[in-house]
């Protein structure tokens, strides 16, 4: 066999799974479709760790989430990304629903959610200024929080790394067949690997993957939710999340600031029929900003700076598909993961992890690396620390892209860090040069000149993302 | 702490000609921080003529128009330093960074901001469909065509008929690349009129009035985008989609002074030009802290830039000489389809014989005429044929003109009925 474990799918419950699988002793390969990790779901969604109050009591999903939201903290600190427990809201608008905030609230509690509380709409205003007159009532849960989704998932993967999980990018399998022991593993290029164990986390295309091997079929249909991103500018518009209680027009949008200081608007949801629908339209758009103004007032929409669309893996039958696949010993689906996903990630790869070890009858290693450092981030330095800093190395000295202060030190690290962005989005997710208000107006060109330079593509080669998305022409 | 008499942030055309006249006015210790590795700023990229027919009578390229400036910088010896970014400005003080120095903060007795502008991008607009590379902001693609030299697309889509859009139109059809259509969501365009001439109608190339961009097709790169044309409130009416081939968008949909830094320093900015509000002096609120060029409000010529940071840079001399004069400040009102003023306030004591106000009309206007008041008195009323939003206007007015209105409330620039 090649591999004890192959991981298809790059996004952050593979990536996650990949981390926690790299604490045994196993040779694990993880297998993206695109250029890097977080190509998919995991970079379009609200970037929200839940509480836990949502699930049903006593479900995987409540389980998970509840654990996930816990471990946050704590894994924040040691893989060092974006993290902050600002709390959140869920705003009630009709008096008479008043009783389902109560529902929420008794959710929470059997689900071991810490420190509700319920809130009039006086109180509710109190605490966030901006809230409008509608609001009866709100259940306020500090334990809430929002994550940066690509630190989190870039995190996982650099940690796997470290520890010996080989990543392979570009390679979009086609073909998973039985073999005595295990599973081959076939690639759209041609290559073909061998794997005692198979990890599905293929996001909305599990269903595919599952399909090539379980005589119990899957379906994943994605449901795609369309966001709003405001300029920093009015990034403490709410400092907490701001849900809408479920009701007659719908799940409801959410307000909140986002790990990074942005203020989001969204997600609407609809069905669509691609797996890689993930355009924007004008009356998903309009949605957004009708529901938000139900709660917050004066929504300051002239500030956006870019809107965005991702792809909800909804399960037909509503809930998590992780375990054994039936008819399929050895291969492990993750499968269905929608919200709370990104909450239940750290979770789910404990979960997953616990249970190919104890199939495989494996131990953990000696030596796991449990912590991994990011990217610095000169912007949250102090003055001495930044000139002492670019005394040693220049290049944190040369800002690159304006709105968001990112130096050319932190762009090389970057690309040439183990993992390294080979696409503009890539570097982007890593250290936000061109996710600012101009939108990599003015940074795209020298951005694309330190790529060259260090991974001695050329400038025609290089894409936004994925092998496609060329920005230039060969001059013919 | 190292201290300056007067900072300039930004060395494009504002810093520059600001640099010059501070020293003409008698300031020796001036510096000019600029981001990028060569003055000039935009200007370098700029590599088409129509530069200096004001400033020059000739016609100059940008990277020419820039050069003449720099040129007297380098004779003036007025040090600059390159690669620096300013992070942070206050009243009397500026951080900045770059690679020699690391982070540093010098005291300044006076700042001129000329921090210019930038594109707004596609996210600001909400134009829905797909994300994939090929769509640009005008002056992205201009850089990366005249300074880098690459080919950015053959096939060619523009949003925004606003001047750089236009001029890359052009530079486009020149490089190889056709252009089919430049789509405008304006019943007007919001650019220069020789530049329409010039860069579309002498290469046929259509402009689309009242329209805009519905969807965009192409999941990694840009395949086609759809026109419709727009109502009276700007939204798309059904029917009148119309679809396009094409690998490129470009987009010249609207010009933002940068100012993050004015904000970050208390300087109030008006919602109008989103640039600082100022006096005849190009003072913003703040004591000491004045701006020019683009970072102000969008200009169309480089020449205005020029002469509007040459009086701010020599204000910004006159303050560190001789301190700051008590302020008798009446307000300049933009009413009757006049958008705003540059200056927004005018102290007819201690104003130059003459000041130029500059403004921009909201609409297009035939045969009408601009005029003055001072109070409800009307003072000025200039005929003119057309007037448009791409291009700015002016009015000088004479401090003289103000000595029969000692008790004068507020001034007044409207359009009026010819």
């Amino acid at each position: 066999m090649d591999y004890d474990v192959m991981i298809i799918g790059g996004g952050v419950t593979g990536c996650s799974i990949a981390r926690s699988l790299s604490q045994y002793e196993l040779s694990i390969c993880l297998l993206e479709k695109d250029e890097d990790v977080c190509s998919g779901t995991s970079k379009a969604n609200s970037g929200i760790v839940h509480a836990g109050y949502d699930p049903i009591p006593h479900t995987l999903k409540a389980k998970l989430n509840v654990m996930g939201s816990e471990m946050m903290p704590q894994l924040s600190h040691d893989l060092d990304f974006d993290y902050k427990q600002n709390g959140s809201m869920i705003l009630c608008f009709d008096k008479e629903n008043l009783p389902k905030l109560n529902e929420l609230y008794d959710r929470g509690i059997a689900n071991g959610v810490k420190r509700m509380q319920l809130l009039s709409g006086d109180e509710a205003r109190a605490l966030e200024p901006n809230l409008t007159d509608a609001v009866q009532g709100a259940l306020y849960c500090p334990t809430s929080g929002i994550v940066c989704p690509f630190g989190l998932t870039i995190a996982f993967a650099e940690n796997a790394y470290a520890n010996g999980v080989q990543f392979k990018f570009n390679s979009q399998v086609k073909t998973i067949d039985k073999i005595d022991g295990g599973y081959k593993i076939g690639l759209a290029g041609g290559e073909s690997y061998t794997t005692r164990y198979v990890v599905n986390a293929a996001g909305v295309y599990a269903d595919v993957i599952h399909n090539m091997v379980s005589d119990k079929k899957l379906e994943i249909v994605p449901k795609r939710g369309n966001y709003l991103l405001l300029d920093k500018e009015v990034g403490d518009y709410v400092k907490h999340t701001i849900f809408q209680l479920p009701g007659k027009m719908g799940k409801g949008v959410l307000v909140t600031p986002t790990a990074h200081g942005n203020l989001m608007v969204g997600p609407t949801s609809k069905v669509v029929d691609d797996k890689d629908d993930t355009s924007t339209y004008s009356t998903d758009l309009e949605e957004i900003s009708t529901m938000a103004s139900m709660s917050v007032k004066n929504l300051p929409l002239r500030k956006v700076i870019t809107s965005f669309s991702g792809l909800r893996a909804h399960e037909i039958g509503d809930d998590f598909a992780i375990g054994q696949a039936s008819g399929a010993p050895g291969f492990f689906d993750a499968a269905g993961i929608e919200s709370p996903g990104l909450s239940c990630s750290p979770a789910i790869g404990e979960y997953v992890a616990e249970m190919i070890a104890k199939v495989g009858n494996v131990r953990k290693k000696e030596h796991f690396i449990t912590t991994r450092k990011g990217i610095l981030r000169t912007k949250d330095m102090t003055s001495e620390e930044r000139t002492s800093l670019i005394k040693e190395k220049p290049e944190y000295g040369t800002i690159v892209c304006r709105c968001e202060q990112i130096s050319e030190g932190e762009i090389i690290d970057a690309i040439t860090r183990p993992l390294g962005a080979r696409s503009l989005d890539g570097i982007k997710r890593r250290t936000r040069a061109g996710m600012g208000r101009c939108q990599a107006g003015f940074c795209t060109p020298r951005t694309m000149e330190l790529l060259c330079e260090k991974t001695g593509m050329t400038m025609e080669q290089i894409c936004k993302n994925k092998k496609g998305s060329e920005l230039l022409e060969e001059n013919k | 702490m190292k201290e300056h008499d007067v900072v300039i942030i930004g060395g494009g055309p504002a810093g520059l000609a600001a640099a010059i006249s501070a020293r003409k006015a008698g300031v020796e210790d001036i510096i000019i921080l600029e981001r990028s590795h060569q003055l000039g700023g935009i200007l370098n990229q700029c590599i088409h003529n129509g530069f200096g027919l004001h400033t020059f009578k000739e016609e100059l390229t940008g990277p020419e128009y820039a050069q003449r400036f720099i040129d007297q910088v380098e004779e003036a010896k007025i040090p600059y330093l390159l690669d620096t970014m300013v992070l942070d400005v206050q009243s009397h003080k500026v951080s900045y960074i770059n690679k020699n120095e690391g982070m540093v903060t010098i005291g300044a007795k006076a700042i001129v901001l000329a921090m210019g502008c930038r594109e707004r991008p596609r996210g600001a607009l909400n134009i829905p469909g797909y994300r994939p590379a090929g769509i640009y902001c005008a002056g992205t693609a201009q850089r990366l065509m005249n300074i880098e030299g690459y080919k950015v697309g053959s096939n060619v889509v523009i949003l925004g008929s606003g001047d750089i859009g236009l001029i890359m139109a052009r530079r486009l059809t020149l490089e190889g690349a056709k252009v089919q259509v430049v789509a405008e969501l304006m019943p007007f365009s919001g650019g220069l009129k020789r530049n329409i001439v010039q860069c579309l109608d002498d290469y046929d190339i259509p402009l689309k009035l009242s329209h805009t961009v519905i969807g965009i097709e192409g999941k990694e790169r840009v395949t086609g985008v759809t026109l419709a044309q727009v109502d009276d409130q700007r939204k798309p009416i059904p029917g009148t989609e119309e679809h396009y081939e094409c690998d490129t968008l470009l987009l010249s949909v609207g010009l933002l002074p940068e100012n993050e830094l004015s904000r970050n320093a208390k300087v109030r900015i008006s919602p109008v030009t989103n640039g600082p509000v100022v006096d005849d002096t190009m003072q913003t609120s703040e004591d000491g802290i004045f701006a020019c060029g683009n970072v102000l409000h969008v200009h169309d010529l480089v020449d205005y830039v020029s002469e509007e940071a040459s009086l701010s840079g020599k204000n910004a001399a006159l303050y560190v000489l001789q301190g700051r004069l008590e302020k008798c400040e009446i307000p300049l009102m933009a009413t009757d389809g006049v958008r705003y003023t540059v200056p927004q306030t005018i102290d007819v004591k201690t104003m130059a014989p003459l000041v130029t106000v500059r403004f921009r009309v909201g609409n297009v206007f035939k045969n009408r005429s601009v005029s003055v008041y001072y109070d409800d008195k009307r003072i000025m009323c200039i005929k003119k044929k057309v007037l448009a939003p791409g291009e700015m206007e002016q009015v000088i007015l004479q401090k003289k003109s103000f000595e029969a209105y000692p008790e004068l409330k507020q001034i007044t620039i409207k359009i009026e009925e010819a």
